[in-house]
């Protein structure tokens, strides 16, 4: 019982950083859906967030920086790098009023083929770099021989975005605002609210968090610079998420940790029960998240509860004067 | 008296809709963007990799038409994107916005690889290549069929629906593929039953078949009853309703008739092409299809154009990236930039931008 | 008078374009009083009150608030100068509750406290007499809620001068009179308010004075104590204008469709279909008139095919077999399959009638793609139809490949309607046909109708220029808040009878059937 017991827990503190992973891409969706624009760019934001911060590391690596400030501005950078790509992202759909999808899968076409780009060029030489970075991503738990070790200062970062995310959307003026510019920017609009200046800046701070998703993933959770190739599939992984928690930021800590721990399951349930299951069956527990998804895409259709719904406005860019 | 001008917020400089520009004036327009992105990326090549501007874009046209092997690819992927653009045509000419292509391709590739694994060599060919087609069209349109039918009933959300659908069909591939390879190295080689028949080139039976099911498809949105249909439920569901159309019913047929295209391409692939799948064998093509299918303005004509246009630049970009020695994935940022610049230039087709002249800027009160 | 003074307008003008919209209004509005603004549709009521509101700027004139000059650009504008406007299409976010809906976008420094603002809400609500739960969700309201909800966003904002767009539109007579109390009681606290409105019995029962506009212009004045309801509607129609439509003599005239008992109920739970019953006959013209928004849509949808009602019954004498088809619950197509041909042109031209990015020969075939068996669309007929229409009817367009969205009002009015004639129809009906068109194309429309009905078809046609209605129908049915007030003979008709048909409620004298014209025929 015991062994079960501590394989489980083994599980889960491995399901929790990937969930973190998927956390920083649904956190800044929610914050981009809830302004009324599905981003379909997130895989590529979070794959360019985990470019820059590794830019910002091996520039840094090299110098005297102290280790814990590189850590600092690597999460910056990632930020900042995010942060940018929403600003392509919001030029084209905002104030051009471009096709929200077609973008979004430009964006993601963009963002991952340049993340490619950038990290074939690092991936050899600065590997070195990172290892005593990682330290310090890991902190305080960097010395543990257990599972815990992966649950560094980036775990808990994401935690906090989506409690503050959480707390801005539905305990503030800015958040009901923003709340109002995505459900029916006419309404937003004739009351005095920027409804261009929301869009914007929802978007960029979304797509910074997103890119965070990317850094965490690479640097910590894989600790691996190789693991760029594989966070594309993550971060749709992240928009099914927003879908699975009904735009809450706060249920979806939860739901992040439920989607990475079914993504592993195939591989940790084995272990845990102690029982040997065909490695094929992998691939079927991957799925589930995107089963899970669809059935609660399904059942909040069918139910109509509007606390449930996509925001009214999402996907549909506003023109004042086509009133 | 209703009218939506002479805002007195505007500030000096507002949007309006424009009449639809003539199509030369907005073809120019596309093109210099196109033009535009190709010079930004000729110049952040020479930033990133050194090479000159020149050597290039000459290295942009060599890998598509450098040699008649390169020529033959260009238009053999050229074809593959332009099918799976056609397969979501109709679905986007409705409005609907199926994102799933990539699945219902794969799915379809996937059921043809299936009837070759369980049946191969136990039929004839020709038998075993109408069996191929047949599972292929049928999955892919379940795959299609099903985020329609919940559309047309409950009204769920079709862009979340088809997007996770991709990810159940790779699973799925994932899956047999373990099972059908015995040592569960999910590498599939190439099968040596179900083979289209080879005329000429090796490509070339699948280009001819693009390029029929292409007419095909013209005529059918353009001159066919359901057609003109479709085009009445995406143009406006209240007139659709005003002359007795039954939308739900639209919808899901014209969502079987997306995916069953879909399953087409995926036989094709399969039959014509790979003899075989992978989790990557559409490998984002349902994605760029997207693009393809709306530079076009979901005209199956235009949507040549637009195929072979992206296809041109990921290959000339992947020739630079050989070339040059740097990594294999500059083609996607490449066409990535070029995306933007021409999602960007439809807003200048679409609107113009008119200095607001509601009321003269002196004239205030006295 | 000795009241301060809240607002005045001085020579206020307003155009769109070539249209005159308002000219020259002059207006005062005092302290603590109800104003009610009294017009027809289209008179330029609404047009005044949003300049004071800000949401249009007017082009001439100037707005003084307590005596003093102001420019208004922009409802925030209008805030600040304590002025808000409660406007017939409600704007809230249904997802949030009643007091969310209250605070967003309001610019105070105060930390946002959501129980707070339930209780100032609930407070306010209180003073006034309104019945309201500030944690209520907008999509759980009715309408009456919705509107005390932008009546309460106002008064949240600090407006002393209130501006209400036709409030008892979407108002069952029980609810208005709930609002007229809370009107009143704001008025005792010093509040203007003006009150947009055309039915005559609540101009006299709430308000102080009454303004009366026509054409955009200001007619005059009074004070609601010293007036009629008869002196009223003078002022409103104004004189009888001559038109001179051509109307011939109803010839061979015979019932086609019977409409008996209809009721209907929309999502906001408010009757708008109550207990219609009448009959078109084959060679006339019914006219429909009515106060925007009284049921004329969902009649002619009903009719149609595209709405169900609850109850009723619609009984078509088809003139081939003589049979009798009842058409409840029936769709276009099924409609159609029964061998009824019945034209419909809608008020919704391009957004239900036409398909705006098609081209007139794709918009001919709306009607009729589905003929003959062939999986192929015949484009041969629908275009030799569009070159016949742009011949017959002097479409201006480049082509019959223009995509009709790029055709002016007049031109996509007559495609629209050449389109309707020509499916030769047996009943055709026309909603609002002339509505924005130019005099020329408004004489081609009615030529049009006219020769139908000389051809013998049961042509209904719902107006709003009453003028028009008494010269080119021959009965009109008056509807008002989805109950028919009276159907009468056109030739005999005078606008003052029709305005006080149309203004009718149940709580004034029973209806008149003054169906008095059997016995002509």
């Amino acid at each position: 019982m015991n062994i079960l017991e501590s394989s489980f827990v083994d599980y889960l503190l491995t399901a929790i950083p990937l969930g973190m992973t998927f956390l920083y891409g649904c956190t800044g969706e929610i914050l981009t859906e809830k302004a009324g624009h599905l981003n379909l760019g997130i895989p590529g934001i979070m794959c360019i967030g985990g470019a820059c911060g590794c830019i910002a590391l091996r520039i840094l690596g090299k110098t005297n920086c102290p280790p814990a400030l590189i850590v600092i501005i690597a999460i910056l950078c990632a930020f900042l790098g995010g942060v940018l790509m929403g600003m392509i992202y919001s030029v084209l759909t905002v104030t051009f009023r471009a096709n929200q999808n077609v973008t979004g899968l430009a964006m993601t076409t963009f963002g991952a083929g340049a993340t490619k780009f950038i990290m074939s060029g690092m991936a050899t030489n600065a590997a070195e770099n990172y290892i005593y970075a990682l330290k310090y991503f890991r902190f305080p738990f960097a010395d543990s021989t257990t599972s815990l070790k992966y649950c560094g200062v980036m775990v808990y970062l994401a935690i906090i975005i989506a409690l503050v995310a959480s707390y801005v959307l539905n305990k503030t003026k800015v958040g009901l605002r923003l709340r109002a510019v995505g459900e029916n920017p006419a309404t937003a609009d004739a009351v005095g609210v920027n409804v261009t200046a929301y869009k914007y800046i929802a978007t960029c701070i979304g797509s910074g968090i997103a890119a965070l998703g990317g850094l965490f993933y690479i640097m910590d959770y894989s600790g691996s610079f190789e693991a760029y190739k594989s966070i594309e599939p993550l971060g749709w992984l992240a928009i099914a998420l927003v879908i699975f928690t009904l735009w809450r930021p706060h249920i979806s800590i939860i739901g992040s940790i439920l989607f990475g721990m079914l993504y592993l399951a195939g591989t940790q349930l084995p272990a845990m029960l102690g029982i040997k299951l065909s490695i094929s069956a992998t691939p079927l527990m991957q799925m589930l998240p995107y089963i899970v998804t669809i059935i609660v895409l399904i059942i909040t259709s069918v139910s109509k509860k509007r606390e449930n719904q996509p925001p009214q406005g999402l996907g549909v860019p506003y023109f004042r004067e086509d009133r | 008296m209703k009218t939506n001008s002479n805002h007195t917020r505007e500030p000096l400089f507002h949007l309006v809709k424009r009449d639809a520009l003539p199509f030369q004036k907005a073809l120019l327009i596309r093109v210099i963007a196109v033009v535009l992105a190709v010079v930004l990326c000729a110049l952040l090549s020479v930033a990133l990799i050194g090479a000159s501007p020149i050597k290039f874009i000459g290295t942009l046209f060599d890998g598509s038409f450098g040699s008649s092997r390169r020529l033959w690819k260009f238009a053999k992927d050229a074809c593959a994107l332009l099918c799976i653009a056609l397969a979501i045509t109709p679905a986007f000419r409705m409005r609907f916005w199926n994102i799933g292509a990539e699945g219902q391709t794969l799915i379809g590739a996937l059921a043809a690889v299936a009837v070759v694994h369980y049946l191969g060599g136990s039929v004839d060919n020709w038998l075993l290549l109408v069996l191929m087609f047949i599972a292929a069209v049928v999955s892919s349109g379940i795959w299609g069929f099903l985020p329609a039918i919940f559309k047309a009933k409950w009204n769920t959300n079709e862009t979340l629906f088809t997007l996770m659908m991709n990810y159940i069909a790779t699973g799925l591939t994932s899956y047999f593929l373990m099972v059908w390879t015995p040592s569960g190295s999910s590498v599939l080689g190439a099968l040596p039953f179900g083979h289209l028949p080879v005329i000429g080139h090796e490509y070339l039976v699948f280009i001819l078949v693009t390029l029929i099911l292409t007419a095909l498809l013209y005529v059918y949105l353009n001159y066919t009853k359901q057609g003109y249909e479709i085009s009445v439920v995406g143009e406006s569901e209240n007139t659709a309703r005003y002359i007795g159309i039954g939308v739900g019913k639209v919808v899901i047929r014209t969502m079987i008739i997306s995916g069953a295209i879909c399953g087409i391409a995926g036989f094709l692939i399969v039959s014509a092409l790979d003899h075989s799948v992978t989790t990557t064998t559409v490998g984002g093509m349902g994605f760029t299809a997207i693009m393809v299918s709306w530079l076009a303005k979901f005209n199956p004509l235009y949507m040549l154009g637009t195929s072979a246009l992206i296809t041109f630049l990921e290959q000339g970009s992947a020739q630079i990236s050989t070339n040059f020695n740097i990594d294999s994935s500059f083609p996607n940022m490449i066409v990535g930039i070029v995306l933007f610049f021409i999602i960007g230039c439809e807003f200048f087709i679409t609107y113009k931008i008119k200095r607001s002249d509601s009321h003269k800027k002196g004239e205030k009160i006295k | 008078m000795n009241r301060p003074i809240a607002l005045e307008l001085k020579n206020i003008s307003k155009y769109f374009g070539s249209v005159i919209a308002n000219k020259d209004v002059n207006l005062t509005v005092y302290r603590g009083e109800i104003l009610a603004i009294l017009g027809e549709n289209g008179c330029g009521k609404t047009t005044l009150m949003n300049m004071i509101a800000g949401i249009y700027y007017p082009d001439h004139g100037t707005i003084l608030i307590d005596g003093k000059e102001v420019v208004i650009r922009s409802p925030k504008d209008a805030f600040e100068h304590k002025i808000g406007m409660i406007h017939q299409h409600f704007k809230l976010v249904d997802l949030f509750t009643a007091a969310e809906n209250i605070v967003l976008g309001v610019d105070d420094n105060k930390k946002y406290n959501i129980n707070e603002i339930n209780e100032t809400v609930a407070k306010m609500a209180q003073k006034y007499g309104f019945n309201i739960d500030p944690k209520k969700k907008i999509y759980d309201m009715s309408v009456s809620e919705k509107q005390t909800v932008e009546i309460l966003k106002v008064l949240y904002r600090g407006a002393d001068i209130l501006i209400l767009d036709e409030p008892s539109a979407v108002l069952t007579p029980q609810e208005t009179d709930k609002l007229f109390e809370v009107l009143r009681r704001m008025r005792e606290d010093g509040k203007s308010i003006l009150i947009i409105t055309h039915k005559l019995h609540e101009v006299l029962s709430i308000s102080d004075r009454v303004a009366v506009l026509r054409k955009g212009e200001h007619v005059a004045t009074v004070e609601t104590a010293t007036t009629t309801a008869s002196e009223l509607t003078e002022m409103m129609v104004g004189k009888k204008v001559e038109l001179n439509i051509n109307r011939p003599e109803p010839k061979n005239v015979c019932d086609r469709l019977t409409v008996k008992g209809l009721n209907m109920t929309n999502s906001d739970g408010v009757k708008v279909l109550d207990n219609v019953s009448f009959t078109a006959r084959a060679g006339e013209i019914l006219g429909v008139a009515g106060i925007a928004g009284s049921g004329q849509r969902e009649l002619l949808e009903t009719i149609a095919g595209l709405a169900h009602p609850a109850t009723g019954e619609i009984i078509y004498h088809n003139p081939q077999t003589n049979a009798d088809d009842n058409l409840m619950d029936k769709n276009p197509i099924e409609i159609r399959e029964l061998g009824v041909r019945l034209s419909f042109v809608p008020e919704d031209r391009l957004g239900m009638g036409l398909v705006g990015n098609m081209d007139i020969v794709d918009n001919m075939m709306l009607r009729s793609y589905r003929r003959g068996h062939s999986v192929f669309v015949d484009r041969k007929k629908p275009k030799d139809l569009a070159h016949k229409i742009v011949d017959e009817l002097e479409v201006v367009t480049p082509s019959t490949k223009t995509p009709v969205r790029r055709l002016s009002g007049g031109n996509v009015q007559k495609v629209l309607v050449g389109r309707e004639i020509a499916a030769s129809p047996t009943v055709l009906m026309a909603a609002y046909p002339v509505r924005g068109l130019d005099i020329n194309s408004s004489y081609t429309i009615y030529g049009l109708l006219t020769k139908q009905k000389e051809q013998g078809v049961s042509v209904i046609f719902v107006g709003e220029d009453l003028d028009v209605l008494i010269e080119l129908c021959d009965r009109i049915l008056v509807i008002c808040a989805g109950r028919v007030t009276g159907i009468i003979d056109a030739k005999n008709a005078t606008k003052e009878q029709i305005g006080l048909l149309m203004t009718e409620t149940k709580s004034a004298n029973t209806p008149k059937e003054e169906n008095n014209n059997e016995n002509e025929q």
